[in-house]
C-alpha cells in the first residue's frame, strides 16, 4: 500500500471537516457542508462501483443507477418495516440489506446483459435502465409513482445507541460505510476475480484460451458492482428519507460514468477524485449557473479526446519524473500553459453564460450580474470580449501546448534513460 | 373495425418515422462499429432547425436545408471527433458520442429555451386526406408516409444499384481490401456518418411537428430507437425495418387497448382481489404501460434470441 498515508489523511480530513466549520457561537453544525459531504460519500461509492465495470472489466454500462435506486427503494421499505417493528435490524446494518437488494437485481439483469460485451452490452443496459426508470413511474406499490416512497429513519434500533436524528450522525454512518465499501472494492481488485476482469477487458479471447469463461467473469463483476451500488442507494435513502424516480433515472447512471471517467478509470482512486470533484461542481457551480452540465459535458469530451486516462491518470504519468527529481523543471512550462488556458476558459464560460441568459435566464427573469454591475446580454461588447478571449487564448494555447509537449518529451526521454 | 384500420395507418406512420432514425443508426453501426448515442439528439436538432428555417423560408425549403445542415454537422463530428478517438477503441467512441448527447441537449436548451416550440404542420398540408368510418386521416401523415417511403426507396437504390453503394458495401465488409483498391475508406466512413445524420435530421423535420418540438424529445426517442436496432438485430437493415414497423404498431395499438392481464384471466375463473404488487402488475391496463412494452420486448428477445430478429451475429 503505497498510498497508506494519503488514505489515512483523507479519512482524517473527512472526519474533522464538519468540526472545522462548526458554528461555535450558536452551537450549530454547518448543514450545507454536511449534506454536501454526505452526498460525496454516496457518490464515491457509486463511482467506485461503476469503475468495477468500466475501468476494471471494460464494460460500458448505462444502468448503474438501477442498482443504486433499487437499493434505495428497498431500504425505504426495510426502514418502514423496522419502524413497525416487523424487521429487527439495526440502522448500521441497513446499507448491507440495501447492498443485498442491489445484488439481487444485478444478478437478475446481469444474467441477461453479460451474455454480450462492448457495444451490445451498452445497448442492453440502456434498455434495462429505461425499463426500470419507466416502471418506477408506473407502479405505485413498490415505487410510489411520481411522488416516490418516504420513511422515517429514527427506527430506535442501533448497535451504538444512536438516534440518527442529526445529519452529523448520518454523515458518520455514510463515512464508515464508504470506507468499508471502498476497502472491499480495493481488495476485490487483488483477488483472482479482479485480475481476470482485467484480463477479459484486455483480451477476452486469450482469457478464454487459458480456460476461464469471460461471461462468468463479467457476470460476477457485474453482480458485485450492483451490490456496492446498492449500498450507496441505501445510504441515499437513509439520508434523504425519500426515494423517487430520480434515484434510478438515466441521468444518475450518466453521472456515475462522468465521475468515474473524469476522475480516471485506470487508477483505483480515480473515481474517488472524480466523485468529489463533480459533487463540488454540482453543489457549487449549479447554484451560480444554469448551464453547469455544458461544462461537465465539454470537460468529459475533452477528456475522451485528449486524456483518456482521466485526472488520476494524468497525475500518475508524473510519477517517474517526480522520482527522478525533475518535477520542478515542469513548473515554468505549466505556468506558461495556465495563462492562455484561463483565457480560453474565460471566453468559453462567457459565451455560454451570455447565451443561456439570453434564453433560459430571460424566461426565469434573471439578469446577468458580473463584477458588481449588471451586464446587458443584448449588447455587442460582452460577446466580442468573450469571443476574442476564446480565439486569442485558443491560438496561444496551441502554441504553448506545442512547447510544453517538447519539454515533456525530452524530460520523459531523459527519465527513461 | 374502423379503429383497427386507422390505428394500422397511424402505426405505419410512426413505424416509418422510427425506421428513418434506426436505419441511419444501423448503417453507421454496421459500417464503423460505432453506436451513435447522439443520433436522437441529431433528430431533435433537425426538428429545431426546421422550425427556425420554416419561420423564414417556409416548410418545404426547411425540409431540404435542415437535413443537409444535420448531415454537415455529422461530417464535422466524424472528422474532428470520432477519428481522433478511433485509435482508443470502440468504448472511447461510444463515450465520445455519449458526451455529445449532453452538449447538444444543453446547446439546444440554451439556443431555443426550455419551452416547446410552436412548430406546426404547414397550412398546405393541414387538411383531412380521407375519411374512414367517420375518423379523419390527416394529409400530413400521408405526406410523412410518402417522404419516408421515398427515403427507403432512395437509400435502397443508392446502396444496391449505384457504384457508390457498391463501394460502401465493400468498405463495410472488407475495409482493408477496399482501401488497397484505391478507395478512400475514411472518406466513405465520413459519408456514411453524415448520411446517417442526414436521415436523422430528415426524421426530425417531419417528426418535429408530428410530435412536439421540445428539449425532451431526444430523451424520449433515443431509447426506443435503440430498442428497434437491438430488436431487429444489430447491423441488419431488413431486421431494422421489420422491428420499426412492429414497435410502431405496438406503441400505437397499446394506447387504445384498455384491457389488462387480469381481464384475460377472468374467463378462466381467476378473480384477483387484494392490493399487492402482483395484483397491481396483473390489473394495470395495457394503455397505461404502453411506454414499457418496447423495453419488455427488448429484454424478451435478448433472452430467447440474443442476435435479434434478423441479426447474423451476436454483437
Amino acid at each position: 500500500m503505497k498510498y497508506r498515508w494519503l488514505i489515512l489523511a483523507l479519512i482524517v480530513v473527512a472526519i474533522a471537516l464538519p468540526w472545522c466549520f462548526y458554528d461555535w457561537t450558536h452551537h450549530r453544525q454547518a448543514g450545507f457542508l454536511i449534506s454536501m459531504l454526505s452526498q460525496m460519500g454516496m457518490m464515491v461509492i457509486l463511482a467506485l462501483s461503476y469503475n468495477m465495470l468500466l475501468g476494471q472489466a471494460g464494460l460500458f454500462s448505462l444502468c448503474h443507477a438501477t442498482f443504486f435506486g433499487m437499493g434505495g427503494y428497498a431500504t425505504i421499505h426495510f426502514l418502514n418495516g423496522a419502524g413497525d417493528g416487523t424487521l429487527p435490524v439495526p440502522m448500521e446494518l441497513m446499507p448491507l440489506l440495501a447492498g443485498l437488494s442491489g445484488l439481487g437485481v444485478a444478478i437478475l439483469f446481469g444474467s441477461m446483459a453479460t451474455k454480450q460485451r462492448a457495444t451490445a452490452f451498452a445497448m442492453i443496459t440502456l434498455g434495462i435502465g429505461e425499463l426500470m426508470a419507466t416502471s418506477a413511474l408506473m407502479f405505485h406499490h413498490f415505487f410510489g409513482g411520481e411522488g416516490g416512497v418516504t420513511t422515517n429513519r429514527m427506527i430506535d434500533n442501533s448497535l451504538f445507541g444512536l438516534s440518527y436524528a442529526s445529519g452529523l450522525q448520518v454523515y458518520y454512518l455514510i463515512l464508515a460505510w464508504t470506507v468499508i465499501a471502498a476497502a472491499l472494492m480495493y481488495f476485490l481488485t487483488l483477488t483472482p476475480l479482479g485480475r481476470m476482469a482485467n484480463a477479459t477487458r484486455d483480451n477476452f479471447e486469450r482469457a478464454q484460451f487459458i480456460g476461464y469463461d469471460p461471461r462468468m467473469v463479467r457476470f460476477m463483476q457485474f453482480a458485485l458492482s450492483g451490490f456496492f451500488a446498492g449500498i450507496g442507494g441505501g445510504l441515499y435513502a437513509i439520508t434523504y428519507e425519500i426515494v423517487t424516480y430520480d434515484a434510478l433515472a438515466s441521468s444518475l447512471s450518466a453521472n456515475a460514468l462522468l465521475m468515474a471517467y473524469i476522475g480516471g478509470t485506470t487508477v483505483f482512486g480515480g473515481p474517488i477524485l472524480g466523485a468529489i470533484l463533480i459533487t463540488l461542481l454540482q453543489s457549487g457551480v449549479s447554484l451560480l449557473s444554469n448551464s453547469w452540465l455544458v461544462y461537465v459535458g465539454v470537460m468529459f469530451i475533452s477528456m475522451v479526446i485528449f486524456a483518456p486516462t482521466g485526472l488520476a491518470g494524468i497525475i500518475k504519468t508524473h510519477g517517474p519524473i517526480r522520482q527522478a527529481g525533475r518535477l520542478r523543471l515542469l513548473v515554468v512550462p505549466y505556468l506558461r500553459l495556465t495563462i492562455p488556458s484561463l483565457g480560453v476558459l474565460l471566453g468559453f464560460v462567457g459565451l455560454v453564460e451570455l447565451m443561456s441568459f439570453l434564453t433560459i435566464g430571460a424566461a426565469q427573469g434573471k439578469k446577468l450580474v458580473l463584477f458588481g454591475g449588471p451586464v446587458d446580454v443584448h449588447a455587442a461588447l460582452p460577446w466580442a470580449i468573450s469571443g476574442i478571449c476564446l480565439l486569442v487564448g485558443g491560438v496561444w494555447l496551441r502554441f504553448e501546448a506545442a512547447g510544453f509537449h517538447r519539454v515533456w518529451e525530452s524530460l520523459s526521454a531523459e527519465v527513461r534513460r | 373495425m374502423q379503429i383497427v384500420l386507422i390505428e394500422v395507418l397511424n402505426g405505419l406512420v410512426y413505424g416509418m418515422l422510427l425506421f428513418m432514425l434506426a436505419s441511419g443508426l444501423t448503417l453507421i453501426f454496421s459500417m464503423m462499429g460505432v453506436l451513435n448515442f447522439a443520433h436522437a439528439s441529431i433528430y431533435m436538432l433537425g426538428a429545431y432547425l426546421a422550425f427556425t428555417i420554416s419561420q423564414f423560408l417556409g416548410f418545404f425549403p426547411a425540409l431540404i436545408i435542415a437535413p443537409i445542415l444535420c448531415g454537415a454537422l455529422g461530417a464535422a463530428i466524424e472528422i474532428w471527433g470520432l477519428r481522433r478517438v478511433h485509435h482508443n477503441g470502440h468504448t472511447a467512441e461510444l463515450l465520445f458520442t455519449f458526451g455529445l448527447v449532453f452538449i447538444i441537449q444543453r446547446l439546444v436548451q440554451m439556443t431555443w429555451g426550455m419551452l416547446p416550440m410552436a412548430y406546426r404542420v404547414p397550412p398546405s398540408l393541414d387538411f383531412p386526406l380521407f375519411e374512414l368510418y367517420g375518423a379523419n386521416f390527416p394529409a400530413y401523415r400521408g405526406f410523412m408516409l410518402l417522404v419516408s417511403a421515398g427515403m427507403l426507396l432512395g437509400t435502397w437504390l443508392l446502396l444496391k444499384k449505384t457504384r457508390i453503394g457498391l463501394i460502401i458495401q465493400a468498405a463495410l465488409t472488407h475495409p482493408s481490401m477496399a482501401s488497397a483498391l484505391g478507395h478512400n475508406v475514411p472518406f466513405v466512413f465520413t459519408t456514411v456518418f453524415a448520411g446517417g445524420c442526414l436521415l436523422a435530421g430528415l426524421a426530425g423535420v417531419i417528426g418535429g411537428n408530428y410530435q412536439t418540438t421540445e428539449p425532451g424529445m431526444a430523451d424520449a426517442m433515443g431509447p426506443i430507437v435503440f430498442v428497434v436496432v437491438v430488436f431487429g438485430g444489430l447491423g441488419s437493415l431488413a431486421g431494422c425495418f421489420i422491428a420499426s414497423i412492429i414497435i410502431g404498431m405496438i406503441q400505437t395499438f397499446a394506447v387504445v387497448i384498455d384491457y389488462s392481464i387480469a381481464d384475460l384471466l377472468r374467463p378462466l375463473g381467476v378473480v384477483l382481489t387484494g392490493d399487492t404488487l402482483l395484483t397491481e402488475l396483473l390489473t394495470v391496463p395495457v394503455a397505461r404501460i404502453g411506454a414499457l412494452l418496447p423495453l419488455v420486448m427488448m429484454v424478451a428477445i435478448l433472452l430467447f434470441r440474443p442476435r435479434g430478429l434478423m441479426g447474423t451475429r451476436d454483437a
